[in-house]
């Protein structure tokens, strides 16, 4: 359960957000979309906890029980930049990231972990070696390795070739399908609204529309999206 | 506080500061009597101390501004502490510029490594230090933490700084009022002049923040125009 | 607690894969010895006294840059974030860091402490042990108010050149002590009078630690 109310973060003179008001049950999928500068990004970083909000309350409550503070072990973020080490292999990051968020390290669970995202024999080469989409792949096991109920991603299908757009979205199946709660800003309009369960406009660092896909059909998000987007 | 109470708070401040400003600059350099040894020149310590005195008391405000912006996050302690550590440099700089003309007749040197006169450019560095952190980051939030955080390293780490240097050899006359060696008869311009450097730093002080808020009120006003666009 | 210690790996790990900041350090360091060299110039008698403000200056240096890298290397892909997002105490990612600078800077003393050696014509024998507690007392306090300083700077425009600039008045006390306590060493070898400057430094190191241990997320977060 995620409730943001009132939330607005300034940098100086400019306003991210302003007044923006989310409530997100547990088991939601919801894609976010907006221009560049809308406050996508500012929003998920708040969710994240990397940044703080300069207005507003923000409360998160894990499905799971959790002690107070261990929040973040809850929440996997997925950003535009892949937080990995260049200079470490793949499967090294995964088990440094294993041992800060406490889930097995040993190498069958970390080589699993690389199988399911398609990298499976690659584990000792240097992520400096890899594509922009094996990094991506490699990203998104390193974000989501402890298993966390909230899923927030930024544009997570940049870099991804079409195998690896497929393989994401079946990520993102099982994961809905678990019952977690994923929050996606995406800036393709038709892969977002295939994928998400609601539809949820950010224009000008607030909430624009938010709409339950069976709702509308695409042409009438289409239509109502379009001016949002100028 | 209404503007107008303000506005008449800062007439009375102003008011008494011209008053004091100028029975001290009488006091200093008419009432007190003349040094035997030093003459006229002892004159600019009653300048000179006084200076360092407000200066401290500056740096101190900055670290309970900057700690209480820590804990309470309310911009108005920020602009206090931005306040505080300008004023600070300001008053330290006049205590590093008077301090060598008094030094070079009487030591014959501009100036020497000792303790007091170390310490005092030491700390003139960190709060310099300091205005440069804030010049480095624009965002005004994020500004506003790191600066308080660098306040406080800043504040406590000044006792450490002169007490590490304490143990070197010391030429500069030790705290003449504790061990009483400043004539009875000079106490009252001293005291006069310690006066007037206080009210000037409380009447900058208040200048300088209401300067800054107004600045952050004036950013709020904009953002809410930008909305309403 | 085997947070700390895993990010303390993690940063061993990459730099004995790179090399990146300790080739650096040393590089620098030594370059600072060998200036100092000719800047003393025939002093030959004046030499073991200088010796100890001329390895700290050196230490200094050197440590500078590496802290400079320290973060740097977080930065690149957006590393730090990932730091931020360990369900535990931020505090945790600050004594990590702290950690693995610390053990770089005291590599990289040994290294320019033997080369101060065979550059300056020093012999010291007995003095190792007590030399090493002050290298290692100095190097803590040194990097506890330097990892904090370097997670302020590398979010800055100024980035590089702000380091230095809070850095070393802050450090003052550090290196006044340390270079006191290490002319005691090679200059008196009386060394009941290592005391005053030991606790100095120990006092510095443990007040800054936990400042900078209670204030690092708040430097941190946007």
């Amino acid at each position: 359960m995620i409730e943001a109310r009132n939330l607005g973060k300034y940098f100086g003179r400019f306003a991210a957000l302003n007044n923006l008001h989310l409530t997100v049950s547990d088991g939601e999928f919801i894609a976010l979309f907006g221009k560049n500068g809308a406050g996508k990004t500012t929003l998920l970083r708040i969710l994240a906890g990397l940044s703080r909000p300069s207005r507003g309350e923000l409360k998160i409550k894990p499905s799971r029980q959790a002690p107070p503070g261990a929040v973040r072990g809850h929440i996997g973020y997925l950003s535009h930049e892949t937080s990995l080490y260049m200079d470490l292999t793949a499967v090294e990051n995964l088990r440094f990231h294993a041992r800060l968020t406490d889930v097995p390290s040993d190498d069958r669970a970390l080589a699993m972990r690389m199988q399911q995202v398609g990298l499976a024999g690659r584990e000792r080469d240097p992520v400096r070696n890899f594509s922009r989409g094996m990094q991506q792949r490699l990203a998104i096991a390193r974000a989501f390795l402890h298993n966390p109920d909230i899923l927030l991603l930024d544009e997570p299908f940049t870099g991804l070739d079409s195998s690896g757009c497929d393989f994401f979205k079946s990520f993102l199946a099982a994961a809905h399908a678990d019952g977690k709660t994923c929050i996606m800003a995406i800036h393709d309009t038709r892969l977002g609204y295939e994928i998400a369960e609601r539809l949820v406009v950010i224009s000008r660092g607030a909430v624009a529309l938010d709409a339950a896909k069976p709702s509308l059909d695409y042409a009438q998000f289409r239509e109502k999206l379009e001016p949002l987007l100028a | 506080m209404s503007g107008k109470a303000q506005y008449r708070l800062d007439i009375l401040l102003g008011i008494l500061l011209f008053a004091g400003m100028s029975f001290a600059l009488y006091m200093a350099l008419i009432g007190a009597p003349t040094e035997r040894t030093m003459g006229d020149l002892q004159r600019i310590f009653y300048f000179h101390v006084p200076a360092a005195i407000t200066g401290l008391a500056a740096f101190a405000t900055n670290f309970v501004s900057s700690l209480v912006f820590l804990l309470r996050k309310n911009r108005r302690w920020d602009a206090l502490a931005l306040a505080s550590a300008e004023l600070g440099i300001l008053f330290f700089c006049m205590v590093l510029v008077t301090g060598p003309i008094w030094a070079k007749p009487v030591w014959f040197v501009w100036w020497t490594w000792s303790p007091r006169l170390t310490a005092s450019f030491i700390l003139c560095l960190l709060y310099v230090a300091y205005m440069l952190i804030r010049k480095s980051y624009e965002d005004p939030e994020r500004k506003a933490s790191v600066s308080a955080v660098f306040g406080v390293i800043a504040f406590v780490d000044a006792p450490l700084v002169w007490f590490s240097i304490r143990w070197w050899r010391d030429i500069h006359p030790s705290p003449m009022l504790e061990t009483g060696g400043l004539d009875p008869s000079m106490r009252p311009a001293f005291y006069a002049c310690l006066g007037a450097f206080l009210i000037l730093f409380l009447y900058l002080l208040r200048r300088r923040f209401c300067l800054e808020t107004m600045r952050n009120k004036v950013d709020g006003l904009l953002l809410r125009l930008d909305e309403m666009r | 607690m085997h947070k700390i210690w895993a990010i303390f790996r993690k940063d061993l790990l990459i730099e004995f894969r790179t090399k990146d900041s300790l080739t650096a350090m040393l590089f620098f360091g030594i370059v600072v010895l060998v200036v100092f060299n000719f800047a003393l110039g025939s002093l030959h008698q004046a030499v073991r006294s200088a010796v100890p403000g001329v390895l700290w200056v050196a230490f200094a240096f050197s440590g500078t840059l590496g802290l400079n890298r320290l973060f740097a290397v977080e930065k690149e892909n957006g590393c730090l974030q990932g730091l931020l997002m360990i369900p535990a105490d931020r505090g945790a990612v600050y004594l990590g860091k702290m950690l693995a600078s610390c053990f770089f800077m005291l590599i990289a003393e040994a290294v320019l402490f033997i080369a101060a050696l065979v550059l300056f014509n020093l012999t010291v024998r007995n003095e190792i042990p007590w030399l090493m507690l002050v290298f290692v007392v100095g190097t803590l306090g040194f990097t506890a108010v330097g990892t904090l300083l370097s997670a302020i700077a590398v979010n800055t425009r100024l980035r590089e050149v702000l380091l230095p600039l809070m850095l070393f008045p802050v450090i003052l006390p550090i290196l006044i002590n340390a270079v006191e306590a290490t002319d005691i060493i090679l200059n008196s070898a009386d060394y009941g009078a290592l005391k005053l400057p030991l606790t100095v430094m120990s006092a510095f190191t443990i007040i800054f630690a936990t400042i900078s241990y209670l204030l690092f997320e708040r430097v941190l977060e946007e």
